[in-house]
């Protein structure tokens, strides 16, 4: 008989809490262990999103914030992927967002004083929910690089935030996608925290020659994993059985 | 031998400082992209129980209160049934189940208005005390943080999760202080005295 309950997270895969390098996690990490039950009716339902919550321009950052006829300014991207489980079967319905800073690393934020100028066309937020086979895209400029009051001298790479919410609230997860290439990724701190090389290569975008549109914009792929879960109980979610 | 062929969840990666951006644009000053963030009202007129509000703020080691961070809620309706994915039955069409509210960028301070959760059955059938999922994300914090707040003027002694902690002591800090009649305070401690109890589900 199957539950539906999840696969055991790895937390020896995901960053602990405590990262004394990323200095902000010092005192924001519990020096407690964390308490373990089995996944509850808390865990294996969550909040599901319908298509009505969308507006038009929601998985397009170069227009949903510009003046009519303007767009943002920086090298046009499309960022598309699957959101999968860990049984590589796609999550349909699933809300993605995400959020950034725009081509010169500012972030449209009033605590954010970097000296690089705000995009007066680029507010920086997006979000949509994946296909019937856990596919998702959308279009956007590349980030750029951001400094920080870390060390005397971090900056951090160039990348997206994405917060996703699977079929359950026990999936829900929020992280940072790269960009292939990137020297920054192996000087910054916060993606220091996960501790094998193996795991952060799985957060770096490739490029992705075949989905770019010729004369208009590049194309990088990010495959996002949630929480695998045992043959479902729930008859109604395609992943099931 | 063969393989599993399993994939390893995607790394969690801390929210950052302007997860507000992403997640609730409106309060952060982006206006005119959604027409209001998601989660910021949970219960609609005819939502049925007992309306209450939820207050709090989220602590740091040295006492501090977080003002960049994001809680999100989740939470049966006042029959005790989830308003998505239950497999017992449709939950109250007026009411979400889900919140998600920012702290204030000056005090940390958050509050929201909902529902009294009813009780929810534990796996082998014993019945859990009436609470409330939370789930914290913030600049420092490198994977969500998640726990529980149950109310103090609920019966909390059979409940089989709180039963099951080893350190007795450590319980009252998922119990909310009650201010007034429907209105509660939940502080959550992330590291130090009183640290608030995080569990791994």
């Amino acid at each position: 008989m199957s539950d539906g309950n999840y696969f055991t997270r790895d937390r020896s895969w995901h960053p602990p809490a405590y990262t004394p390098s990323y200095k902000t996690s010092v005192v924001r990490s519990p020096n407690k262990a964390l308490i373990s039950f089995p996944p509850t009716l808390s865990e294996q339902t969550g909040p599901v999103f319908g298509h009505n919550i969308l507006g038009e321009l929601d998985n397009d950052l170069i227009h949903n914030f510009a003046q009519p006829g303007e767009s943002a300014i920086g090298q046009r991207i499309i960022v598309h992927g699957r959101v999968l489980d860990e049984n590589g079967r796609g999550v349909p319905g699933a809300l993605v967002e995400f959020w950034q800073a725009n081509a010169g690393g500012r972030y449209r934020h009033k605590k954010e004083g970097y000296l690089a100028p705000l995009d007066p066309n680029f507010g920086g937020c997006g979000r949509t929910i994946t296909d019937a086979e856990g596919g998702y895209r959308f279009r956007t400029v590349k980030p750029g690089p951001y400094p920080w009051p870390n060390r005397q001298n971090d900056w951090r790479p160039a990348h997206i935030h994405f917060s996703i919410f699977g079929s359950g609230f026990g999936q829900r997860l929020i992280t940072q996608m790269y960009f292939e290439g990137d020297p920054l990724i192996w000087q910054c701190p916060i993606v220091d925290t996960i501790p094998s090389r193996e795991a952060i290569e799985t957060l770096i975008a490739p490029l992705d020659m075949a989905n770019t549109i010729p004369m208009d914009a590049r194309a990088y792929k990010f495959d996002i994993v949630l929480r695998g879960r045992r043959s479902t109980m729930f008859e109604n979610r395609p992943e099931g059985n | 031998m063969q393989k599993l062929n399993l994939l390893k969840e995607s790394p969690s990666q801390t929210a950052g400082p302007y997860v507000h951006i992403g997640c609730v644009p409106n309060f952060s000053g982006i206006h005119g992209v959604y027409p209001e963030d998601l989660g910021a009202v949970m219960r609609r007129e005819g939502a049925k129980g007992q309306p209450i509000t939820i207050k709090g703020a989220v602590w740091d080691g040295t006492g501090t209160p977080l003002k960049d961070a994001l809680v999100e809620v989740w939470q049966p309706d006042a029959d005790g049934i989830f308003t998505s994915g239950d497999p017992r039955g449709a939950g109250d069409p007026n009411f979400s189940g889900w919140g998600r509210f920012a702290g204030d960028y000056d005090t940390g301070e958050w509050a929201f208005e909902t529902v009294k959760p009813g009780p929810v059955p534990f796996p082998d059938g014993r019945m859990q005390a009436p609470n409330i999922t939370f789930w914290v994300v913030a600049r420092g914090i490198n994977i969500g943080l998640q726990t529980r707040m149950y109310f103090p003027d609920e019966d909390n002694s059979a409940d089989p999760v709180l039963g099951r902690m080893e350190h007795k002591n450590r319980v009252p800090t998922l119990i909310a202080q009650k201010e007034s009649e429907g209105v509660y305070r939940f502080d959550i401690r992330l590291q130090g005295h009183k640290e608030t109890v995080f569990f791994d589900v």
